[in-house]
């Protein structure tokens, strides 16, 4: 057997006092593709990143090897040309990884400058039939663009077309589909395994998305806490995993947990002909004088019944946030009506200020949606200083702490801040901040997509646990076929702002008759 | 740090049992860890200390450095002059007007068998004139008037003690008028947006394009010049770039799902900003305090060197200066002028470098510590 293409051995990678990689060890066959697995903070990007010496601060010791050579032993400027040449990375989210003020042409055409030699128009045709062989459409056109003009997939394309431009042994990608969506993850996911055949190429494939590691990966290692845990072929370690880690990571999925709501329970909201509109200026000094509108929301109706929860399934641009800004009352619709618990409201009234207390949300990010400057007690009491004054200090606190329990976490978390918590434990902060005031409604505006799957489930579970409990009515945004069909009662699919398929959540999935629908499905097997 | 269990478990059973843990660790308020962080800056933390008994001394003045005795017996009659007013004539002598006690008629009717006078440590205040000095003014240091005395007499350490604390107190309060305006307006600006934001910048255009020393020169030909005139003037014009930090602050701030939280529970938009935004966009506001705090004192300073600042005899940096400058032979009164700006600026400079380290968090903790 000759040398592997990339051999780690005893790899350690310390910043300061933690220790974010011990003792890995790993090999890469040239043309072969391999998946590093771990949830966040187990330390699979640092391992990438300390192939290519991209850590600053960090001590590495161990041996990389590349070609059987020692990578250690090169100096920075050996290091630099191996970059891009032989070794070329994608990252999560194209947007930041490209250049803005440069056109993607000019940024491909760099490398090959810089590394082939090439001539400034030899490496634009260069460019051009790149971009073309990782799918951009129109690359003759495409090649001048700057990055925010393309979308995200397309963007995706482009950097990996950068990345493909010197025809490199080994692509290392990083989580190189999770700021996508769904139906475009599979055809970044077609175009790579595509590639990669083409040319014979290595690819280290660092993700925490098991399906696209089934799809994509010849072998699998498992990383936890920096540690090495279970490296297996990839039909073997989903057949049998051996670690319990990997075994935790595989059962992660989330599970259906849905009571029927009984046909008596009363409407609490019911929207009808709802529509949101964005003003919408295109270029064009003349169109500054016309009203141009964009309904990000476009006649939506549906109801939610006391206890149950609606899925609102989509892709970004959907208006699927938008449809919970306007039911949460923060922006007003152009048309339609909202009706909450029977009723009417007319916004900015005192009725309607007393009706937000009935009406919370929970969001995506939990490092984004607590005010970092303030005690989880101030966090969570706030809802209920407003919305019940009477309430005395100490009965606030004894409502603090019982809802405290009910999400799972101590009394001694009150006095604490946010950045003392977890993903996961923070998620719970917000989810207490949001049932604290028992309201009649809570917005999930995908209440678990920034977290690790293991956590997802956790907190799947507990939403589930407080519905049944408080018979609180959910409206669950979410991007994410698994999480809907976790939760939802009714799944309402939207695309560009209009709903294309509305009914019951497993008759939907079932046998989905929009195409689109059919497609999101398909995807995300 | 945290030591709450970490989120792994896989038990969908709630850990409630945990809740019975005790606590180990105390949390720290950002404030705190900010605080905390300024200490382990060791030239900040001291200058910040030095600066602040400097001040805190100064505040005494009265009681250090006075012409008046703190206590006097004559008599039989105690008296207290640093607060009463006393003539000539109650101690003696002929004249009804204050008594001047560096007179030697006054001091041989204190010292006399069963009076009694306790003097101040530096026995000038700010205002005195010596009227018997040994040689002309300016004198140079000598015994009774320790670093000598300026153009008409006034003893130099006195009015040095005095415009040390006039400046620090004048800077404290500039930054404070400055940074009330300044946040509240880039507040309103940041959090509103749109069309207020629009119309208010361009109106903090036009103000900060006015010509603020010819403004000080017309108002101070207009009205009688008054350390209340420079300091509304100042502060009508100290607080424009800051207002700019904030309403950047705010921008980002209010985009922020705690915001979007906050609105959704119904609270009020001043609420909101006072609670949520505020408290999070006051990082820049305080980098810079010390910063505003010494080009607070440097206005003040330069106006009053040339002679558009403070009236006679109002203890003044600047006034000092513009002396020495004038009399360069008079080294006493430019060289301890000099040092006192230098080190009160200095020490503010040492202050704000370390505050800026506290508040930043890309360095680290450790990194901090060394630095």
């Amino acid at each position: 057997m000759t040398a592997p293409l990339l051999e780690l051995e005893k790899l350690s990678v310390r910043f300061g006092d933690t220790v974010a990689v011990r003792d890995l060890s790993l090999a890469v066959q040239a043309g072969e593709r391999v998946a590093l697995v771990g949830e966040s903070g187990s330390g699979k990007t640092v391992t990438a990143l300390s192939v290519l010496r991209l850590l600053e601060e960090a001590s590495i010791s161990g041996a990389i090897r590349f070609q059987g050579e020692d990578l250690s032993r090169y100096d920075d400027e050996q290091i630099r040309t191996l970059r891009g040449r032989d070794i070329s990375m994608i990252f999560q989210e194209p947007m930041s990884a490209l250049n803005p003020v440069l056109t993607i042409g000019k940024q491909i055409i760099e490398t090959l400058v810089l590394h082939e030699g090439l001539s400034a128009r030899r490496a634009r045709e260069a460019a051009i039939s790149l971009l073309e062989s990782t799918g951009v459409a129109d690359p003759a056109r495409r090649v001048d663009s700057y990055p925010h003009q393309l979308s995200g997939g397309q963007r995706q394309r482009a950097m990996i077309a950068m990345a493909l431009a010197c025809k490199p042994r080994l692509l290392i990608a990083d989580e190189p589909t999770t700021a996508l969506d769904v139906t475009i993850r599979a055809r970044i996911v077609e175009l790579l395994l595509k590639l990669q055949q083409r040319d014979g190429l290595a690819v280290l494939l660092i993700t925490h998305d098991l399906h696209l590691v089934r799809k994509f990966a010849q072998r699998v290692a498992v990383m936890e806490q920096g540690v090495l845990v279970e490296v297996a072929p990839t039909e073997q370690l989903f057949e049998a995993p051996k670690h319990p880690y990997t075994r935790r990571l595989m059962d992660s999925q989330p599970v259906r947990a849905v009571t029927p709501v009984e046909a008596s329970e009363p409407t609490v909201l019911k929207a009808s002909g709802l529509r949101v509109e964005f003003k919408h200026r295109r270029g064009g000094w003349r169109e500054r004088f016309r009203r141009n509108t964009l309904a990000a929301v476009d006649g939506v109706d549906f109801q939610l019944r006391r206890g149950e929860t609606l899925g609102v399934l989509g892709e970004s641009g959907s208006g699927k946030s938008t449809l919970a800004l306007a039911v949460l009352g923060l922006v007003r619709p152009a048309a339609g009506t909202v009706e909450y618990d029977g009723r009417g409201v007319k916004y900015a009234s005192n009725a309607w200020r007393a009706m937000r207390g009935q009406l919370q949300v929970v969001f995506q990010d939990p490092f984004g949606s607590l005010s970092p400057r303030m005690t989880v007690e101030q966090i969570i009491g706030e809802g209920l200083e407003l919305h019940r004054p009477e309430l005395t200090a100490a009965q606030r606190r004894a409502a603090l702490i019982e809802v405290l329990g009910e999400v799972g976490l101590p009394e001694s978390a009150l006095s604490r801040y946010p950045h003392e918590f977890s993903g996961g434990q923070r998620q719970r902060i917000a989810i207490a901040r949001a049932v604290v005031l028992k309201p009649l409604i809570v917005v999930l505006d995908e209440p678990t997509s920034a977290l690790d799957v293991s956590i997802q489930r956790q907190v799947l579970a507990l939403l589930t646990r407080l519905q049944r409990r408080y018979q609180l009515s959910y409206i669950l945004i979410t991007h994410d076929i698994a999480v809907a069909n976790a939760m939802s009662h009714h799944l309402l699919v939207m695309k560009d702002g209009k709903v294309v398929e509305t009914g019951e959540t497993q008759q939907l999935l079932g046998s989905p008759r929009h195409t689109y629908t059919q497609s999101l499905l398909r995807a995300a097997q | 740090m945290s030591t709450l269990p970490d989120d792994v478990g896989l038990s969908l059973v709630p850990p409630v049992a945990e809740a019975t843990r005790p606590t180990v660790v105390e949390s720290v308020s950002p404030g705190r860890r900010v605080w905390e962080r300024f200490k382990r800056q060791r030239l900040g933390y001291y200058s910040l200390l030095i600066l602040a008994s400097m001040l805190a001394i100064s505040l005494l003045a009265e009681l250090l450095s006075n012409d008046k005795p703190l206590l006097a017996r004559y008599d039989g009659h105690w008296y207290v002059p640093i607060v009463q007013t006393l003539s000539e004539a109650d101690l003696g002598g002929e004249l009804l007007t204050e008594a001047d006690y560096h007179d030697p008629f006054v001091q041989q009717q204190l010292t006399a068998p069963g009076n009694f006078a306790l003097f101040t440590f530096n026995r000038w205040g700010y205002k005195a004139m010596n009227y018997f000095p040994e040689t002309p003014h300016p004198a140079p240091p000598s015994a009774s008037n320790w670093l000598g005395t300026d153009i008409i007499g006034r003893d130099v350490a006195a009015r040095l003690f005095y415009a040390f604390r006039l400046s620090v107190l004048f800077g404290l309060a500039l930054t404070v008028s400055g940074v009330l305006i300044g946040v509240a307006l880039g507040a309103l600006q940041g959090y509103f947006g749109g069309r207020v934001d629009l119309v208010t910048q361009r109106l903090i255009e036009i103000w900060g394009a006015l010509p603020e020393l010819y403004l000080l020169i017309i108002f101070a030909s207009f009205f009688e010049p008054s350390l209340l005139l420079v300091f509304v003037l100042l502060s009508a014009f100290g607080w424009i770039s800051l207002s700019d930090y904030v309403r950047a602050e705010f921008l980002r701030n209010r985009q922020l799902e705690y915001v979007t939280a906050a609105r959704a529970m119904g609270l009020t938009n001043l609420q909101i900003i006072w609670r949520h935004v505020l408290p999070n966009s006051l990082t820049p506001v305080i980098t810079f305090l010390p910063f505003r705090m010494s080009a607070a004192i440097m206005a003040l300073t330069s106006l009053d060197f040339l002679g558009l600042g403070v009236p006679p005899p109002t203890p003044s940096l600047g006034e000092l200066l513009a002396q020495g400058k004038t009399y360069l032979y008079a080294w006493w009164i430019s060289v301890p002028t000099f040092f006192v700006l230098v080190i009160t600026l200095l020490l503010l400079t040492f202050i704000g470098e370390a505050l800026r380290t506290a508040l930043d968090t890309r360095v680290r903790d450790s990194a901090a510590a060394a630095s």
